[in-house]
C-alpha cells in the first residue's frame, strides 16, 4: 500500500514534544514519526529515541583502500620504470611512505564523507510533507504511515496544537 | 565571552543571507575590478608561456623566485581554515561559530591559488601530463616517483580535496535554507539538488556533528603534512645554505598558522565593514582571535629564532655568508627588517592591549601587517639562499622579478578576493545553523547578582546530563 506523510508544525519544543507522546499513544512506533528541525538541538529534547549510526567503520575502510592504493601506485609505477639513482633501492620506503600516508587519509576522508551521506540517509528524492517553515524555526513531527492511518496520525498531531493546518504529502 | 544577543531563526536567515538573496552595490564593481586583474596576470601567463620563462627575472642559479615563494605563501594561508575551523571544532570552543565558514572557504581558495603558481612555474603546464602518463620511451627517461616533487601534488592535492567536502558537508542545512528561501523556481531547482533533500531530522544533525568532529580530526594530519612536506621541498636538498635544516617543518607549520589565522582576523574585518555583520561577528570574536595570534605569533619567532641559532652555531662560512647575505646586505637588509617588523615587532606588542584586540579596523592593520612580513619571508627563506655563489657555481647573480612574475603573483591575491566575492554571493559566508545551535544551546543563568548566559556542550545526548548531575 501507498506510503502517505503528514506533518503538523509548532512554535514550542515542548508541543513538539506532546505531539510525539500522542503519537506514541495513538499506537504509532518508532520510525514512523519524525522531527524535522531547521537547527541541532540537543539529543532527546523532544523525547526521541537516540539516532544510532556506523560513521566509525567508514574512515577505517576507506583508509585501508587508500593506502592499498597508493601502494600500488607508488610500487607499481617504480617498478614499471625503474630508475636508478645514486646506487639506491628501486623500491624506496620514506618516499613511498609519504604517498602512502597521503593516500590513506585521502581514503579515509573521501570514505568518511559518502559515509555521512549514506548514513543521514540522503540524497532523498521526494520531500515527503515538508515545510519551509521549519528552517525559519518551527519544529515539524511527520509521520509516514499507510493511507488508512492518516486521519489517527492527524488527530495526534492536532491534538498537541499545532501551528496552522497540517501538511500532507506522498513518499 | 559574556557578550550576547539572542536572535529568532528567520532573523538570523534574514541578516545572513542578505548577501546571497540581494546584490550589496559595491559587489558588481568589486566583481569587475577583481576580474580584469585576473585576466591581467592570466594574458601574463600566456604570454609567458609563448615567449617562455626568459620573460620572467629567473636565471641560473636562482631558477626559484616569486612564483615558489608566493606557492609557499598561499599554502600557509590555507592552513587557517583548518586552524580555525577544526582546532576550534574540536576544543567546542564556541566563538568558532561565525568565523568557520569563510576559514574553510578561504582553505579551498587559497590552495587553488597556490597550485597555480607552480604549474605557471615550470613554463609548459600541459607537461605536467608527462608524469601521469610518461611517454618518452624511446630514450628511458621517466619522471621519478621518489622525487620530492611528487610529494607535493599529492599532499596538496589531499588537502584541497578534503577541504572541499568539508565545506561541502558543513554547506548541507545552510543550502537546505536556501532551498527554502530562493524565489526563482531555477535557482530553488539548482539548491534542492545541492541540498539532497536534507530536512533536519535528528539523525542528519547528529550525522552533522559526528562528521564536524571526525573530518576535523582526519584533516590535522593533513595539515601539519601539507606544509612539512612543501618545507621538505628546501630541507631534504643538502646543497643550499639556509635550506637544508632539520626543524623547517615545524617552522613551516607554525609560520603558516601564524599568516593563515592573521588572514582569518583580516577576513573577519572585511565581513563586518562589507556585509554589516557585527550583530554576529563581535569585539568578542576579535578578542579572541587576537589572543590567539599572540600565542602564534611568539611561537613562530621561537622557531625562526631557533632556526637562526642553529644555523650560526655551526660556524660554517657559508652558512655564515648566507646569514650575512640575509640580514646586512643589499638588497635583502631591509627587507628582513621590514618582515621582523611586519610579522612580530609591531602587531605582537599591540596585540597585548584589549582596545586593539577588541578594534576591527586596528586587527585589520595588524593582520595585513603579519601577511606582508609572512610573504617577506617566504621570499628571504628561498632567493638568497640560491643567490650565493657555492662551490660548482660557474655562474651567478641576483634576481629581480619581472612584471610578469608580479602580475601573475598580483592575479593570485585578486583570484582568492574574486573566489570569496563570488562564493559569497551564492552561499553564506557564515554558517546559519552553527549559529542557530550556539543560540538554542546558550541559555540565560543567574550567578550570584549577575545574568550571564551559560552554553549546553553541543552533540551530547540529555542522558550525559541527566546521569551526571
Amino acid at each position: 500500500m501507498a506510503k502517505r506523510s503528514v506533518l503538523g508544525l509548532y512554535s514550542e519544543e515542548d508541543s513538539a514534544a506532546d505531539a510525539l507522546d500522542n503519537l506514541r499513544e495513538a499506537g504509532f512506533e518508532e520510525g514512523e514519526y519524525e522531527i524535522l528541525t531547521g537547527v541541532p538541538y540537543p539529543e532527546g529534547t523532544f523525547g526521541e529515541a537516540e539516532p544510532e549510526h556506523k560513521l566509525y567503520r567508514w574512515p577505517l575502510i576507506g583508509a585501508a583502500c587508500g593506502f592499498t592504493i597508493a601502494l600500488l601506485i607508488t610500487a607499481g609505477t617504480e617498478l614499471a620504470y625503474p630508475l636508478i639513482t645514486g646506487g639506491k633501492p628501486i623500491l624506496s620506503i620514506p618516499a613511498m611512505a609519504i604517498i602512502m600516508y597521503e593516500g590513506s587519509m585521502l581514503g579515509a576522508i573521501i570514505f568518511t564523507v559518502i559515509g555521512i551521506i549514506f548514513e543521514s540517509r540522503l540524497p532523498r528524492i521526494f520531500m515527503g510533507a515538508y515545510s519551509e517553515k521549519i528552517t525559519e524555526g518551527h519544529i515539524g513531527v511527520t509521520v509516514t504511515t499507510d493511507e488508512t492511518r492518516t486521519d489517527v496520525a492527524e488527530t495526534a498531531l492536532n491534538k498537541a496544537g499545532t501551528d496552522g493546518e497540517i501538511i500532507r504529502g506522498w513518499e | 565571552m559574556q557578550e550576547h544577543t539572542q536572535l529568532g531563526q528567520k532573523q538570523i536567515n534574514e541578516d545572513l543571507l542578505k548577501g546571497v538573496l540581494t546584490v550589496p552595490k559595491w559587489w558588481l564593481p568589486a566583481v569587475a575590478f577583481l576580474g580584469l586583474v585576473v585576466l591581467t596576470g592570466l594574458g601574463a601567463f600566456f604570454y609567458m608561456v609563448y615567449h617562455g620563462l626568459g620573460v620572467t627575472g629567473l636565471n641560473r642559479p636562482v631558477m626559484w623566485g616569486f612564483f615558489i615563494a608566493n606557492f609557499v605563501f598561499w599554502i600557509g594561508i590555507s592552513h587557517a581554515g583548518i586552524m580555525i575551523s577544526a582546532i576550534l571544532r574540536l576544543t567546542q570552543a564556541d566563538w568558532r561559530r561565525p568565523i568557520t565558514r569563510a576559514a574553510e572557504v578561504m582553505t579551498v581558495f587559497s590552495l587553488i591559488a597556490a597550485l597555480h603558481t607552480p604549474l605557471m612555474h615550470v613554463g609548459r603546464p600541459w607537461r605536467v601530463l608527462y608524469w601521469i602518463l610518461p611517454y618518452d620511451f624511446s630514450r628511458g627517461i621517466w619522471p621519478n616517483i621518489r622525487s620530492p616533487f611528487v610529494w607535493d601534488p599529492s599532499a596538496v592535492g589531499t588537502y584541497l580535496i578534503a577541504s572541499s567536502l568539508f565545506v561541502f558537508v558543513c554547506l548541507l542545512p545552510d543550502i537546505a535554507i536556501l532551498r527554502d528561501r530562493a524565489k526563482k523556481p531555477i535557482v530553488k531547482k539548482i539548491y534542492a539538488q545541492l541540498a539532497l533533500g536534507f530536512r533536519g531530522t535528528p539523525r542528519q544533525w547528529k550525522l552533522q556533528i559526528v562528521a564536524g568532529i571526525l573530518l576535523s580530526a582526519l584533516v590535522l594530519p593533513v595539515f601539519v603534512s601539507v606544509h612539512s612536506i612543501v618545507s621538505w621541498d628546501f630541507a631534504v636538498l643538502i646543497g643550499v645554505e639556509g635550506w637544508h635544516s632539520t626543524i623547517f617543518a615545524p617552522y613551516f607549520i607554525i609560520g603558516a598558522i601564524h599568516s593563515g589565522v592573521s588572514a582569518v582576523a583580516m577576513l573577519m574585518a572585511l565581513s563586518v565593514w562589507l556585509y554589516g555583520l557585527d550583530k554576529y561577528i563581535k569585539p568578542d570574536h576579535f578578542d579572541a582571535i587576537g589572543r590567539l595570534l599572540i600565542i602564534v605569533a611568539t611561537t613562530w619567532f621561537f622557531f625562526f629564532f631557533l632556526e637562526w641559532v642553529y644555523a650560526l652555531y655551526t660556524l660554517e662560512s657559508p652558512e655564515l655568508a648566507l646569514r650575512e647575505l640575509q640580514a646586512f646586505q643589499w638588497p635583502y637588509a631591509p627587507l628582513f627588517v621590514l618582515f621582523i617588523v611586519t610579522a612580530f615587532v609591531i602587531p605582537v606588542p599591540m596585540w597585548l592591549f584589549k582596545k586593539v584586540r577588541r578594534s576591527a579596523a586596528l586587527m585589520f592593520f595588524t593582520t595585513i601587517l603579519v601577511n606582508i612580513g609572512m610573504w617577506l619571508e617566504r621570499f628571504l627563506i628561498i632567493i638568497p639562499g640560491l643567490v650565493r655563489r657555492t662551490h660548482m657555481t660557474f655562474d651567478w647573480g641576483t634576481y629581480h622579478p619581472s612584471i610578469i612574475e608580479i602580475l601573475i603573483v598580483v592575479e593570485t591575491f585578486a583570484f582568492v578576493a574574486l573566489g570569496m566575492l563570488l562564493f559569497a554571493k551564492v552561499l553564506p559566508l557564515i554558517p546559519l545553523f552553527d549559529i542557530k545551535e550556539g543560540m538554542v544551546n546558550r541559555r540565560l543563568i543567574k550567578v550570584g547578582r549577575r545574568v550571564i548566559p551559560a552554553t549546553i556542550r553541543e552533540g551530547l545526548p540529555h542522558h550525559y546530563y541527566e546521569k551526571k548531575h
